[in-house]
């Protein structure tokens, strides 16, 4: 359902992506790693354009989305997306967080929004947590929220950039749960991570980027059990 | 004559002699109209160019405009408000005769250009992931402006908002020179006339006092009520 063909993405003279080619099937569970300034992530916003190619296409469901002309605004509709800071909305109740989106853009009523945030916070067990401002949260409540408020506007794909990495270590087991629930219910998932053990458990192929390409990419058990590339085998080893 | 009866006097001269009050009255009125308008006036263009301003700078789109804009804030902070008032009133509106309304227009404009540079304060503020998350669930630019940046913008420059709205009220006394009969005006007319400073002008200041004191409780309501998502 994406197709990534010779995407390149420069910031000035800076080369951050070289060349991407990549095919993402419909409920394939995609995680990426690698070191930082690698590329992943600005490789994942690229996917809903919240950077702008500087070459190359991206197509998804056989429509080119980064020519001219594309309405970006109904295309991201179909990709949620969850960031390392959760970027929640502070002056909102947490039940508007979720029901923003979809009741601003007219796919639902306020009253049929609420039913489904609370239905939404009910699977994540934070149902009292509706009429509280996000201040009130703890981070790994924040983020279980961020993936709701994606989830809302029932997206084809999650694209996850680094959801765990600005949490307390004891809070990134209930975030990761969330994530597997998700990943179990056929959603298809590009995560960028380094929780390696998620990545092995839950993804279906896992990539490895470098300075702007992707080096390597295997399913999680030959990716992890036997790595080929030498800076792969370097990046694990001291990961691991 | 003791001090109480020359007081008492005094007060009369000013207030009661020929139901002077009345003329205060009016000429409160006048300021609170010119005011109000002239504070909506520059909101409205304030954030509009702010809006303007922040859009052109983020996706470099809009060019002369921004230099247009850049333009207005310059000559309307670097000239004098009176002087302002005076083309307006005897340059530029020389064909309306309802000098409160040049008045609205001329503080107005000016306020916009100071409201304009606080507002856009107020956005750049704001984490550019806020706009991103907005974005990213499929609202336009717009609808993210308008439903996510703006009323947290609003909220942090509130105090900042309510300066400028106090000092606009308070520069409305200058309206005096293009012949607005306002509180201040009024104030000086009874001076005049009564032969007494006194009461006639501390009068005049303790209800600009009252005024400010009034807009500043407000303005802590406000702020309040849009705090609701920061306590703990």
């Amino acid at each position: 359902m994406i197709d990534v063909k010779n995407l390149e993405k420069k910031f000035g003279d800076h080369v951050v992506l070289k060349d991407i080619n990549e095919h993402i099937e419909k409920g394939e569970k995609v995680v990426i790693i690698g070191p930082s300034g690698s590329g992943k992530s600005t490789f994942l916003r690229c996917l809903n354009l919240l950077e702008t190619p500087t070459a190359g296409e991206i197509w998804i469901d056989n429509e080119q989305i980064n020519a001219p002309k594309v309405n970006v605004n109904k295309l991201r509709q179909k990709m949620g997306m969850v960031f390392q800071h959760f970027n929640l909305f502070p002056h909102l109740t947490v039940k508007r967080n979720i029901t923003l989106a979809p009741v601003k853009l007219g796919l639902m009523s306020q009253e049929q929004a609420d039913k489904r945030a609370l239905e939404l916070l009910e699977r994540i067990g934070l149902p009292d947590k509706a009429d509280e401002y996000p201040n009130m949260l703890s981070g790994g409540q924040k983020q279980r929220i961020a993936i709701v408020r994606a989830l809302a506007m029932n997206p084809e794909v999650m694209l996850f950039d680094e959801p765990t990495s600005a949490l307390d270590p004891e809070m990134v087991g209930e975030v990761l749960e969330v994530m597997k629930e998700l990943a179990r219910d056929g959603m298809t998932m590009v995560v960028v991570t380094h929780e390696m053990g998620f990545a092995r458990e839950v993804g279906t192929r896992v990539l490895f980027m470098d300075e702007g390409n992707i080096l390597e990419q295997n399913s999680p058990e030959e990716f992890f059990d036997n790595p080929k590339n030498p800076r792969l085998k370097d990046f694990l080893s001291k990961v691991l | 004559m003791g001090f109480i009866d020359s007081f008492v006097d005094k007060f009369q001269t000013t207030f009661i002699v020929n139901d002077r009050w009345l003329l205060f009255l009016d000429g409160f009125k006048v300021t609170i109209i010119m005011a109000v308008f002239a504070t909506l006036l520059g909101v409205i263009i304030g954030t509009i160019v702010a809006i303007a301003k922040v859009y052109s700078f983020q996706t470099g789109k809009l060019k002369i405009l921004d230099k247009i804009l850049s333009v207005y804030l310059t000559v309307f902070r670097g000239t004098p408000i009176v002087v302002q008032l005076m083309i307006w009133y005897f340059i530029i509106l020389t064909s309306v005769d309802n000098g409160v309304l040049v008045a609205i227009i001329a503080f107005g404009i000016n306020s916009g250009a100071y409201v304009a540079e606080i507002v856009r304060a107020g956005i750049l503020a704001i984490d550019k992931g806020q706009t991103e998350a907005g974005r990213s669930l499929g609202l336009s630019s717009g609808q993210t402006m308008k439903s996510i940046i703006l009323p947290q913008a609003f909220k942090n420059i509130l105090p900042a908002l309510g300066n400028e709205l106090i000092a606009l009220l308070k520069e409305t006394s200058v309206v005096g020179y293009v012949a607005v009969v306002d509180l201040t005006k009024v104030g000086d007319l009874v001076r005049s006339r009564t032969m007494d400073a006194v009461f006639p002008l501390l009068a005049v200041a303790l209800v600009y006092l009252l005024l400010v004191i009034g807009l500043t409780a407000i303005q802590k309501r406000i702020e309040r009520r849009l705090r609701q998502g920061d306590r703990r």
